[in-house]
């Protein structure tokens, strides 16, 4: 049995392959899919307009994401059903995560906000630079105070 | 406590009305329950038992019978099915309800119907069939036992899986109202209508349904019924306390009505629906203690629980609830760490703080219809119960008798809608529609929607079933 099947926390042996290179993330921003199951799901393969996401057939086979051809457009955040996919970004000397958000409030630019692990500790505090919506579902992109938090924050929650 | 602002949902909410209970005004709105308005207004304590423990809701979709209360001196009444309206009485029981011996119930005359097809059961099954059925001609009358139509959809708000075809990324709730804009206005849709009786009578199929106040008498030549599932209850010393809820009822409480189910939760049970109402509670900013699994690992998607572990909530497998505590109702439980055999060990309890505890246990499914009728059933595990025997296309034992969605098994809504259709094409192929293609089409997707090691358990099941079915035994 897989470690995360007890914890529901993903360690880096499950994510191995999954996350993008920083090299890649120096260019521009690239999603990152925590979705390792075969469930019966591909809205991020439908919703990706370069066709950098592939889940093919069976639809239980776990997506995989083409690094060099995602621009970073964050389409499949939004549909995602699982809020598995993020974006990570190193880009123009910037470090931000872009990840799915649904309690209330909407976090607005310029919040600052407690950064959470996959496991829920807070890992210190950034900075809110835009929130889209997608439906009822906010997309909010959050400045990392430091580049190697970029690989474990999936979560913020309003400053306490 | 209402939910004034919520993530996700927006409450529409009727009309300010007074009713009372125990003699005492309570507010609310039109269009909620009884047991939705006062659990609004703080009232935990429905009725009571005839030694006096208190009784609280539980399922709160009209299964179970934990929220009976006198109604308009009507007693036994499911306050969890029944709106509330202006200057009702509503009473708190003591044991058994008592009829006043001077109640006179207002005569009506039985209705009489006749139909081509009937659908008992207005969640995602029995509404996708129906939109099956009104696309080749046949307008069906559809009946369910609750005020709203949609089944439990109505409360699922995170998007489903699946692929475009079976409405994937789109939310349980929205999916709910595009089957009721298509069904709603063309085919006759009667809520609050408990199917009580399914019977043949000259080689006629008849039903009868107590619909509000009133008996109609169906004669129908052919029947899906696609009546759900109820959840499964848990032994442990407290566990007639209100606040001990089914997690549905959460949903229904919150989703539906609006309304604070409590402040602080144990979710017991980690499998998609304790994961999910996990979520939806803090959603509705409702802290959750903890998730309580006895098995070792978790049972529902890892992004389910990946979802709720980030935001801070522990998922503490091998563990279990061991008691609920309080007098009146629930002000904390035990929680312990359980053997390979799943008891508690002892030294392991721990005492949290909560005042609600959520049970997402499983589901059994609901199929006292179909037993009454004669259908053969069998015991399925895998599948969450006793189930009626079917074939893949969902013809029952009994001729132009089908079944589709949870009480054909336990699945999930896009599977069950799936079977709904299914369900109907063979309901039509049997009129002399020619339909193979599309049957086949829809077969297909079904069993995609069952694939990998998630789909293995109700894959199994329905193997055993359609084998059973094949070979005539079952019981």
């Amino acid at each position: 049995m897989a470690e995360y099947r007890s914890t529901g926390i993903l360690m880096g042996s499950e994510l191995a392959g999954k996350v993008p290179p920083r090299e890649r993330l120096l260019k521009r921003a690239c999603a990152v899919i925590e979705c390792v199951e075969e469930i019966p799901c591909n809205p991020c393969e439908e919703a990706c307009p370069v066709g950098a996401i592939s889940v093919g057939d069976p639809i239980t086979n776990p997506p995989n994401l083409d690094f060099d051809k995602c621009t970073g457009c964050g389409a499949c955040v939004g549909v995602c059903p699982g809020l598995a996919i993020f974006l990570l970004d190193l880009s123009g000397g910037s470090v931000r995560v872009t990840l799915p958000h649904e309690l209330l409030p909407v976090p607005q630019a310029g919040d600052e906000v407690e950064l959470l692990s996959r496991a829920g500790e807070v890992l210190g505090r950034g900075t809110v630079v835009r929130t889209r919506r997608a439906g009822t579902t906010s997309i909010v992109t959050v400045e990392l105070p430091a580049e190697e938090l970029l690989w474990d924050v999936r979560a913020i929650r309003r400053s306490s | 406590m209402r939910i004034e602002q919520h993530p996700i949902l927006e409450f529409r909410r009727g009309r300010r009305i007074t009713f009372t209970f125990d003699g005492r005004p309570i507010e609310a709105y039109e269009g909620e329950t009884i047991a939705a308005a006062l659990h609004a207004a703080g009232v935990r304590v429905l009725s009571r038992t005839r030694s006096g423990a208190p009784r609280g809701l539980f399922c709160a979709i009209g299964k179970c019978s934990s929220c009976l209360m006198t109604v308009d001196g009507i007693p036994n009444v499911k306050t969890c099915v029944t709106p509330v309206r202006e200057g009702m009485v509503v009473q708190s029981q003591r044991g058994p309800g008592r009829l006043n011996p001077d109640f006179r119930p207002r005569e009506r005359e039985v209705r009489e119907l006749r139909a081509e097809a009937v659908v008992v059961g207005a969640g995602p099954a029995g509404l996708a069939a129906t939109r099956v059925l009104l696309r080749h001609g046949i307008k069906p009358i559809v009946f369910d036992e609750n005020p709203h139509l949609g089944g439990q959809l109505i409360k699922q708000t995170h998007k489903f899986f699946g692929s475009r075809a079976e409405r994937a990324g789109v939310r349980g709730f929205s999916i709910a109202e595009e089957l009721l804009s298509e069904v709603e206005g063309e085919a006759e849709v009667l809520r609050q209508a408990r199917v009580l009786g399914l019977y043949f009578e000259d080689g006629k199929r008849v039903l009868a349904v107590a619909h509000t106040d009133r008996l109609l008498l169906v004669e129908a030549e052919e029947i899906i019924v696609a009546t759900g599932a109820e959840e499964r209850f848990l032994l442990f010393p407290g566990n007639h306390l209100p606040g001990v809820y089914g997690a549905g009822a959460v949903q229904t409480l919150m989703n539906v009505y609006g309304v604070v189910p409590g402040k602080r939760a144990l979710m017991v049970g980690a499998g998609n629906v304790g994961l999910i109402v996990s979520y939806q509670l803090l959603q509705a900013g409702v802290e959750v203690e903890a998730v309580v699994e006895a098995m070792p690992e978790i049972g529902g998607y890892h992004v389910h629980a990946a979802k709720i572990r980030r935001l801070g909530i522990p998922i503490l497998t091998r563990h279990t609830v061991v008691r609920a505590l309080g007098g009146e109702r629930v002000e904390g439980a035990v929680i312990a760490q359980v053997d390979e055999k799943l008891s508690p060990i002892p030294g392991t309890e721990r005492e949290v703080s909560v005042d609600l505890v959520c049970l997402a246990t499983g589901l059994n499914p609901s199929t006292r219809l179909l037993e009454q009728a004669g259908a053969r059933m069998a015991y399925v595990p895998e599948l969450g119960g006793r189930v009626p025997l079917h074939t893949p296309h969902m013809e029952t034992t009994l001729p132009g008798i089908y079944v589709a969605g949870d009480c054909a098994g336990i699945g999930e809504a896009s599977t069950a809608m799936l079977e709904g259709e299914l369900a109907a094409l063979s309901l039509l192929s049997r009129r002399g529609l020619e339909l193979g293609g599309e049957m086949e089409a829809t077969r297909k997707s079904l069993e995609k929607l069952r694939l990998g090691p998630f789909g293995a358990r109700p894959r199994a099941g329905k193997e055993k079933v359609f084998a059973l079915m094949k070979g005539g035994s079952g019981g």
